[in-house]
């Protein structure tokens, strides 16, 4: 049987893959995209969407700045439901405050535009906040997106610049271990060229010398309350949560949607692998919630759902070429910063692919770190 | 806090009411819970200004040794236990074996117009007048099959509506076959007829839908198709009933196993699967009434009863009830066959008539889509408060795609419902995590 030749064929339709096949098709590549199930249907439809900048690693902070510049882009496009809500990271006492100046300079000298806020400020831009905390940082020109539609957006542009989907399909075997481009899909159907797996959770199926966990997260969204919610906010301590390695965390972090609806997170979770929501972790979730905004208390709750996080050992996701592989490619592994980082990942990855020099140092990415 | 009883039985209808008195006879400790404030569920609603049927009397009377836990919402579902919302707070309730009653809801089928206010459920437009809301010189038009609609149309009158007419979308020939086939059934052929006699001088059209319905700001005017043509009709209520479906939203997320049809013969609403004593997949789990397949009033109360005592180990009174089951059940089978939905109903909708009524989605946004979490993910259908209950049911219905999985809550609650009954371990652990 012949298979049909592409420039790229892009494994997995989430958030990373479908920005990979656009920014390749938008290049003028032949790109095939292959995805099983719903466009950005898995961590992507899970997101909370937030473009947020995490300071704390400078190689994460420096892929984010990138992304979040090509997230302008797309500030006015209606499936983006892009709202410049600002980021308001929440202290409750003085010595969780003490961490602001250093995190104002790492986010200044990343061209991140971000102010202390005292006490008074912090309840003139929320008044719902409980009171006796104590300030903030507030960052003013993050976002919110809604990621699943902007996946859907993203791969329906890579198709009207030639790109081709494979839909209900997965792939079953790569053949660029054997030195071979050859893709089988589950259907029968071979493809053949450089490939990009971005399959995120799912990555060991196709790759299992790359480690990753999947971090189980919850989200709660309500019914529709204008006006009660003006920033995303977050409790300073979220990064301790986001980025420790405890089994079980949780963190206070509110976003209001365009809608008017309030989206209430976050939990981490590693040792749950059932993608049921568990009534214990919601529980606790929504405490941490009422610690800092009492009044949600009295709000409809209209959905609760679960995902999972592709996490690396160290955090940082997997961009560049497979080690010992013939043509293949990985992006994948980006924990909680997948859509923040999507648009600046496909960069860089076509940089790479191309052979061009990236706009920032791949090294941190490479998935060569992890293979001896 | 935490009740605890023998046997739950969620939903107050006569399903419900029946599966109480069978299981409090056998002196199990029984609950029986409803979103309602009183005992009748949907068909039995509490009337302000007229006494129930002498049936909804003698049910809610025989309770005996019966806990009623009114306006208990459950919102979610733990191993042996639900997550209740009441007016004052939650509470888990917890069960040695629980009974799911929770009855049927109208089909909607989406039409132009048919988001218009004055166009109602006829279920829905029967509770409202029950509440007293005011229809006294209102002319209204019931529309839609079955019986059902003269039930409706008799209580719409006796509150002072102005009825012009009972639009039955079935052919003359299939209710007329219906009715001669009611000579089997001697009460329903006696009921069936002292509703036409309430409802004498009401025209009563057949093979007739409701096309279209107009207006500005409220309802004015629909327009009616038969075989001679379409005729315009101004009026300030509509009142449809196509159908009931079973609500399986609980069964679902409790585990319990849905039957979809067969691929020849699919079904576009799933009812709970239930085996001759009325258990689910599920152990300790029992369904009776509508959610297990639209069956009636009759069969609903048999069942209630045939499940009522078999969850309290009384097996041989519930067998003695099985072969009254077949019969209802039968009764319930031929309406379906003779007031099948004429497939003209299902192309009413135009590219622009709204779908999801909650997120103002359009038929022609789902185009493309073949199963209900892509279209969500894409433009929100069946994201809002009533949780696709009516979107996804009429999507399925239409034959788009079936309605995706439920997810607790159940129905939308207040946050702290979620947090505050059974403080657990965990909390010690979330208070020490900074």
């Amino acid at each position: 049987m012949s298979s049909r030749c592409y420039d790229l064929i892009v494994i997995g339709a989430g958030i990373i893959g479908t920005s990979c096949a656009d920014a390749a098709a938008a290049e003028g590549l032949r790109v095939a995209i292959v995805e099983p199930g719903p466009i950005g249907g898995g961590s992507t439809a899970a997101a909370m969407g937030h473009l947020v900048a995490m300071d704390d690693d400078p190689a994460e902070l420096a892929l984010t700045r990138y992304s979040l510049h090509e997230w302008e882009l797309f500030a006015s496009l209606p499936e983006a439901e892009f709202s410049r809500c600002g980021t308001l990271w929440v202290a409750r006492n003085e010595a969780e405050a003490r961490v602001i100046p250093a995190r104002i300079a790492r986010l200044g000298a990343a061209k991140v535009e971000a102010h202390a806020i005292d006490t008074q400020n912090l309840y003139e831009l929320e008044p719902a906040l409980a009171p006796g905390l104590y300030g903030g940082l507030l960052v003013p020109r993050e976002a919110v997106v809604y990621p699943p539609r902007m996946a859907l957006y993203l791969a329906q542009r890579a198709q009207s610049n030639g790109a081709t989907l494979y839909a209900g399909r997965s792939a079953s075997k790569l053949g660029h271990a054997a030195g071979t481009d050859q893709v089988l899909l589950d259907d029968g159907t071979q493809l053949s060229g450089p490939t990009l797996v971005a399959t995120g959770c799912a990555l060991p199926t196709l790759l299992p010398q790359l480690p990753m966990r999947a971090r189980k997260g919850h989200l709660l969204i309500t019914e529709r309350y204008p006006g009660v919610l003006h920033h995303q906010l977050l409790e300073l301590g979220y990064a301790d949560s986001a980025h420790g390695d405890a089994d079980s965390s949780v963190a206070f972090n509110v976003q209001p949607r365009p809608t008017g609806q309030i989206l209430i997170g976050s939990s981490r979770e590693f040792s749950a692998t059932d993608s049921a929501v568990s009534p214990a972790m919601v529980r606790r979730m929504l405490e941490r919630a009422f610690d800092f905004m009492p009044s949600l208390r009295q709000l409809q709750a209209l959905r609760t759902w679960t995902g999972f996080r592709p996490t690396t050992p160290d955090g940082r996701p997997y961009l560049g070429a497979v080690p010992g592989q013939n043509k293949l490619w990985v992006a994948a592994g980006h924990e909680g910063l997948g859509v923040t980082t999507a648009l600046g990942s496909a960069r860089l990855m076509l940089d790479l692919l191309l052979g061009r020099t990236p706009a920032i140092d791949p090294a941190p990415y490479a998935p060569s770190r992890v293979i001896a | 806090m935490t009740l605890r009883f023998d046997v739950l039985i969620v939903g107050a209808g006569p399903a419900g009411l029946a599966a109480a008195q069978a299981a409090a006879s056998h002196g199990a400790r029984v609950g029986l819970l409803d979103a309602q404030a009183r005992l009748g569920g949907q068909v039995w609603r509490h009337d302000v200004r007229h006494p129930a049927p002498g049936a909804a009397r003698d049910a809610i009377n025989a309770l005996k040794q019966v806990t009623f836990l009114g306006q208990h919402q459950v919102i979610a579902a733990e191993p042996q236990r639900l997550l209740v919302e009441t007016p004052q707070g939650a509470e888990h309730l917890s069960y040695a074996t629980l009974i799911l009653a929770t009855g049927a809801r109208e089909l909607l089928l989406p039409f132009p117009g048919w988001t218009l206010p004055g166009v109602t459920g006829a279920g829905g437009l029967q509770a409202l007048v029950k509440q007293a809301w005011p229809i006294a010189g209102k002319r209204v038009v019931v529309a839609g099959t079955g019986p059902l609609l003269l039930a409706a149309a008799a209580t719409l009158r006796k509150h002072g509506a102005h009825l012009l007419g009972i639009v039955e979308q079935a052919p003359q020939s299939a209710v007329h076959a219906f009715a001669r086939q009611l000579l089997h059934w001697p009460a329903r052929a006696v009921q069936a007829v002292g509703l036409r006699a309430r409802l004498a001088g009401v025209p009563y059209r057949f093979g007739s839908i409701v096309r279209h319905a107009y207006g500005e700001q409220q309802l004015g005017a629909i327009e009616i198709e038969d075989a001679h043509g379409k005729q315009r009709l101004d009026c300030d209520h509509l009142a449809l009933g196509y159908g009931l479906l079973p609500n399986t939203e609980l069964a679902q997320l409790l585990g319990c196993a849905l039957d979809y049809g067969t691929p020849e013969q699919a079904s576009a609403h799933p009812h709970v699967i239930v085996d001759r004593l009325l258990r689910t997949s599920v152990a300790d789990v029992y369904a009776a009434g509508e959610a297990c397949g639209i069956g009636g009033l009759a069969a609903a109360r048999i069942e209630g009863a045939i499940a009522g005592h078999a969850a309290a180990g009384a097996e041989a009174a519930a067998s003695a009830l099985l072969p009254r089951r077949a019969k209802e059940r039968r009764f319930a089978s031929l309406l379906a066959k003779h007031f099948a939905l004429d497939p003209r109903l299902h192309q009413l909708a135009t590219p622009q008539t709204i779908i999801c009524r909650c997120e103002d989605v359009t038929l022609s946004a789902l185009d493309g889509f073949t199963d209900a979490r892509a279209a969500k993910l894409a433009t929100r259908c069946g994201m809002g408060a009533c949780q696709g209950r009516i979107c996804g049911s009429a999507l399925a219905e239409l034959g788009r795609f079936p309605r995706s999985g439920s997810r607790p809550p159940l129905f939308p609650a207040r946050l702290s419902s979620l947090v505050q009954a059974t403080p657990s371990l965990s909390d010690e652990i979330s208070r020490s995590s900074t």
